[in-house]
């Protein structure tokens, strides 16, 4: 493995039931850049982030994170190379019995024997990146969607983790929250020298910040390399989907049997 | 021709009939293996974290207060008229004998050996462990788990270990508080209402029980129904499909495991001790 790789997949085999959610795919995430992983929804982006978090199995291959096979570690040092990971999660995942103030101290006061004081300055910076300083005394059930992932991204941050994993980010965002998330994602990045994994189907946004995109449907990596090279690539499948056209080799439907001869069997 | 076909297809019918039911059999007590296995792995794992509950003592006082302290009402209030009830019937029962003093006494004896650890272990169920099962359940579905794992705190000693050890600590002293609200109710109906002798009551209670032999087993009976509840009360939580029919399933099933486990579990223990 080189340097420049932080993340390496290799010969990723993962199944849900009998449907294959990844066929032997084989990716490196290069150190200290935004890689977008992206793909039509069901394709299982979140389910590869579970796996590189190694809270999944996967049914063959392996993944390395920073020289560590990490399904081949054990809990303790599994645990350890967490520390080092941020995961900003689709639903938020905020701790519902505590308040925003208190979600984002949390890693801080689980990990670290901080004084109150700074912690209290910590967290405010934190949640004054994301713009809701003034929210922090609101329970999460009174935020909205879009503002609990706001909350979680500055959790995910708190302890300045070398490797973060965005899970669908601009979903449910406003066109402004998405504006200030995106430059936040990327200043986060390129300031204080993370490598981020952005999981999206927001092509746009995903693509202004990205330095390397890779496209996933149907268990296979249909294209890897740089922004330009997405964008200018040959490939039908890709540029179905970075131009959202509706007719395409990328299958819009989740697998079954075709329609007439499904209704053929009924009928008779 | 026609009619050989038609028996033909009844009786393939009927054949499909039986191996779908040896299917279904085979496939139910398969799923009841496996969840068992995965409960004792579940119990396995979750044994090495329970020291650091106690490490944690903030987790475990907030623990001890929903489980224990928000316990409190049902079962003292439960105590106070199970044993005014035992009190009323076993006086009916002993004055036709001419020794309704002796009502104390067996009030006290079955609060202590059979209804104080039962009824306050199906209680405890149905408030505590539905309401334990409930919340881990949720979440779970909510990705709050999954999220601990990432902030790389292990939810097994953040939040399975402190749920378990508040049960174990609680169950016991809530069936003591249990215990004692009855005996008060047996004697306010006995001799505040029955007119029983005071000194008798007392007197009669003194003499037949036992420390060791009724306290001590009452005791043991409470923690052994307290490791039961705790333990199914939090698999079914870890082990909850992550929907909201899943974890009212699950909570469901808590209830209904445990108070069969605790009933069934008395009757073993109750062989053995006495």
């Amino acid at each position: 493995m080189s340097d420049q790789t932080l993340i390496e997949i290799k010969d990723l085999t993962f199944l849900r039931g009998e449907r294959k959610i990844f066929d032997g795919i084989s990716l490196k995430i290069p150190k200290g850049k935004v890689t977008a992983i992206m793909g039509p929804s069901g394709t299982g982006k979140t389910t590869l982030l579970k796996l590189i978090a190694g809270q999944l199995k996967p049914d063959s291959g392996e993944i390395w994170v920073e020289g560590e096979n990490v399904h081949k570690l054990a809990r303790k040092k599994l645990y350890g190379l967490r520390r080092k990971m941020g995961m900003l999660f689709q639903s938020g995942a905020l701790l519902t019995d505590l308040n925003v103030f208190d979600n984002v101290a949390f890693p801080l006061r689980e990990h670290t024997k901080l004084p109150e004081e700074i912690i209290n300055s910590l967290v405010d910076m934190k949640l004054q990146a994301v713009g809701l300083r003034g929210a922090k005394n609101l329970m999460p059930s009174q935020l909205s969607g879009g503002m609990s992932r706001r909350v979680a991204l500055a959790r995910g941050i708190a302890l300045d983790p070398e490797m973060i994993f965005y899970d669908e980010p601009f979903v449910g965002q406003d066109p402004i929250t998405m504006g200030v998330l995106v430059e936040l994602i990327s200043k986060l990045n390129h300031s204080l020298g993370l490598t981020s994994v952005v999981v999206s189907h927001d092509v746009n946004e995903v693509l202004s910040i990205a330095d390397y995109v890779c496209v996933i449907s149907e268990g296979k990596i249909i294209a890897e390399g740089s922004k330009e090279e997405i964008l200018q690539g040959e490939s039908e499948y890709v540029n179905q989907f970075v131009k959202g056209l509706p007719d395409g080799p990328v299958p819009f439907h989740y697998p079954v049997k075709p329609y007439l001869s499904e209704s053929d069997g009924a009928v008779n | 021709m026609g009619l050989l076909i038609k028996t033909m297809q009844k009786r393939s019918i009927k054949l499909n009939g039986l191996i779908g039911l040896l299917q279904k059999t085979g496939h139910n007590s398969l799923q009841i293996l496996a969840s068992v296995g995965r409960g004792a792995m579940f119990i396995m794992s979750l044994l090495p974290a329970l020291p650091y509950s106690f490490w944690r003592f903030d987790l475990l006082v907030k623990q001890i207060y929903v489980a224990g302290v928000l316990s409190l009402p049902i079962i003292l209030t439960a105590g106070l008229f199970v044993g005014m009830v035992m009190s009323l019937q076993g006086y009916n029962v002993l004055v036709d004998y001419n020794s309704e003093e002796a009502v104390g006494s067996m009030t006290a004896l079955s609060l202590l050996r059979e209804l104080g650890p039962v009824i306050s272990a199906l209680l405890f169920a149905g408030r505590a462990g539905s309401a334990l099962t409930a919340e881990i359940g949720l979440m779970r579905s909510t990705e709050q788990i999954s999220a601990l794992e990432m902030m790389a705190i292990d939810p097994l000693k953040h939040i399975y270990a402190p749920r378990f050890s508040a049960g174990l600590i609680t169950l016991p002293l809530l069936t003591l508080l249990f215990i004692a609200l009855g005996i008060i109710g047996g004697y306010m109906v006995a001799v505040g209402w029955l007119g029983v002798d005071e000194g008798a009551f007392w007197s009669q209670m003194n003499s037949h029980v036992d420390w060791r032999e009724d306290v001590v087993n009452g005791i043991i009976k409470s923690v052994a129904f307290a490791i039961l509840i705790s333990m199914i009360a939090l698999f079914q939580g870890f082990n909850a499909i992550p929907t909201s029919e899943g974890v009212s399933n699950a909570t469901t099933k808590t209830v209904v495991h445990s108070s069969l486990g605790v009933l069934g579990l008395d009757f073993v223990l109750t062989a053995v001790m006495f």
